[in-house]
């Protein structure tokens, strides 16, 4: 089974959000980026289907150079090879079309990518992939199993969850739940340094229109001050929720 | 042109979601000068989208149709919108409806934004605010193409009543075996319980709380207000709660009227995915917890005393107010 793993590079959860050039573009000044977690669970079921029933995973991002430290991480994570469309990643549709490129041109049976990236939260890509190339998709997945060519897949509903029968070829938008999250690996000295040595090609991308551009972004106002109420006076509560918030 | 919204429904009843998608597209409508079409998959009465301004709806009824499938679904969506010449397409933000809409963007070629919390702020060029980086910031974006898709986040625009009296068709899309290799198995849904994605007023609880063993003041306090309980990650990660009830960045998304926090410190991730809350009432001991910062309601004191007493007041409150 041929495994591609879509990888986004995206500021660490803790990251304080900034903008720079009048507010059009994010201030990376400072900011850690690391593997999007909701491809992080997709990559450990990818490489747990590598060891445990065979399978080559390929890991892809569409980005600049400063994204490879991000796919060196997914190879030393344990992943085969790494690929990076060398273009900015500004529009989901876009992102997607360079994707199903590299899908096509190595058949691959398998993709998984986060169901969502936790900088733009589109939550797009994986499924205007798996349109562009007619593959089934399935999204908010939460559990995998692949034998032979016939996969069953666990996708979390509003309340509950719903289990899926389909076929490869697959897309998936993964989330945590793939995997635990004490499963999820975590690169030792062997898997850095066998990181080295692995393959890194970089592609030039195919032409493909920006559908949408983000123009300008924007911090949410300061909050004011929170109204602290006595816990001996919680009818004061009740009556502010009701009568000032009508909340209830 | 027109709006085509899809109305989704579950078990024939339309989702709040659906009224409220009805409401913004009306808006919209009536600064293009033009009418609101939403399209209803085997939903039971359709006459309720009328109570928000929608002109046209087009019904399918279809027993294929019966459990969702986004290939499918989109299909529907996308042959709908090519009938009525719509140059907008609106989806509610429902799992089912964010599974379906980037199918439906790539069939009709459209740019897609998800996450929208405002009105256009110009029609010509395309522009709509959305939330990105996870609730940290806002985002304006600009869609380039001649159909536009875009998705509503919920609670963001709430509902207008505007009445109207929509002229019904029924609607007959060409399905092929292709839209259905993905099938559904088994289903299981928790039953007789508010879900965190349909919550108006959502109660969860921390490591503050100590132990899962006590949860059930929480699920009181939950039941008094008709809510949906929650948790933090370390609560999830300890196995204290099931993940299904994991709010913050990396689990659910919480976006209700009344977000209550119980013994939560208030981490950067979590804040992040409840954020979209619009009101939010914090019960922690710690009167540094970094949650007050955010908060619009704080009462600083002991969980096990408060929350008990809490629920009774509600309880009060509601048997006064009913």
């Amino acid at each position: 089974m041929k495994i591609l793993v879509c990888i986004s590079h995206v500021p660490d959860t803790t990251s304080k959000i900034n903008f720079t050039n009048g507010d059009s573009e994010f201030d990376t000044n400072g900011v850690q980026f690391v593997i999007n977690p909701n491809d992080e669970f997709g990559l450990t079921r990818a490489i747990w289907f590598k060891e445990q029933q065979g399978a080559n995973v390929t890991v892809v991002n569409v980005g600049g150079t400063d994204a490879e430290a991000t796919l060196r991480k997914a190879l030393a994570i344990g992943a085969d090879e790494a690929i990076r469309v060398n273009a900015n990643p500004t529009d989901g549709y876009f992102v997607a079309k360079q994707l199903a490129e590299v899908v096509k041109n190595g058949s691959y049976d398998l993709v998984i990518a986060g169901k969502e990236s936790l900088d733009y939260n589109g939550g797009m890509v994986p499924g205007m992939l798996a349109a562009m190339l007619g593959y089934d998709f399935v999204n908010s997945c939460i559990k995998l199993d692949v034998n032979g060519t016939d996969a069953t897949a666990v996708r979390e509903i509003d309340g509950g969850k719903e289990t899926l029968s389909t076929k490869l070829p697959l897309v998936i938008g993964g989330q945590k739940g793939l995997v635990e999250e004490k499963d999820l690996k975590i690169p030792n000295m062997r898997g850095i340094m066998m990181a080295r040595q692995k393959q890194l090609n970089v592609l030039e991308p195919v032409q493909a229109t920006n559908a949408t551009s983000a123009v300008k972004f924007e911090k949410p106002a300061p909050k004011s001050a929170v109204k602290l109420i006595s816990p001996d006076n919680l009818d004061e509560l009740v009556n502010l929720l009701h009568n000032e918030a009508k909340v209830i | 042109m027109s709006i085509l919204i899809y109305a989704e429904s579950a078990d024939g009843k339309f989702k709040k979601t659906a009224f409220e998608l009805a409401s913004y597209a009306k808006k919209i409508a009536g600064e293009a000068g033009t009418t609101v079409t939403a399209l209803t998959i085997n939903a039971a009465d359709s006459s309720a989208l009328g109570n928000y301004g929608v002109d046209k709806v087009l019904t399918v009824q279809n027993d294929k149709l019966k459990s969702f499938n986004a290939k499918a679904y989109a299909d529907v969506i996308k042959q709908a919108a090519q009938k009525e010449g719509a140059k907008i397409v609106l989806f509610s933000a429902t799992t089912d409806s964010l599974y379906t809409a980037p199918l439906v963007a790539v069939a009709l070629e459209a740019g897609y934004a998800s996450n929208v919390v405002a009105l256009p702020e110009s029609l010509s060029p395309f522009r709509v605010k959305r939330n990105a980086f996870s609730n940290k910031a806002f985002n304006i974006t600009e869609i380039n193409t001649d159909i536009k898709v875009l998705a509503l986040a919920k609670n963001s625009y709430g509902l207008v009543e505007s009445a109207s009296s929509p002229s019904t068709e029924d609607f007959a899309p060409s399905l092929n075996d292709n839209d259905f290799t993905v099938k559904v198995e088994s289903t299981e849904k928790v039953t007789g319980k508010v879900t965190i994605a349909d919550a108006e007023v959502v109660v969860s609880g921390g490591r503050g709380l100590k132990g899962p063993e006590n949860w059930g003041m929480l699920e009181d306090l939950a039941q008094a207000l008709g809510a949906a309980t929650a948790c933090s990650k370390p609560v999830s990660d300890l196995g204290w709660r099931p993940h299904s009830e994991h709010v913050g960045q990396t689990g659910k998304p919480v976006a209700s009227n009344l977000y209550v926090a119980v013994g939560i410190s208030g981490a950067i991730q979590h804040i992040a995915g409840i954020n979209s809350s619009k009101v939010k009432v914090v019960i922690n001991s710690d009167p540094d917890a970094p949650f007050f910062k955010v908060a619009d309601y704080g009462v600083v004191g002991d969980a096990f005393e408060i929350v008990p007493k809490l629920t009774e007041k509600i309880k009060e409150f509601k048997a006064n107010n009913s």
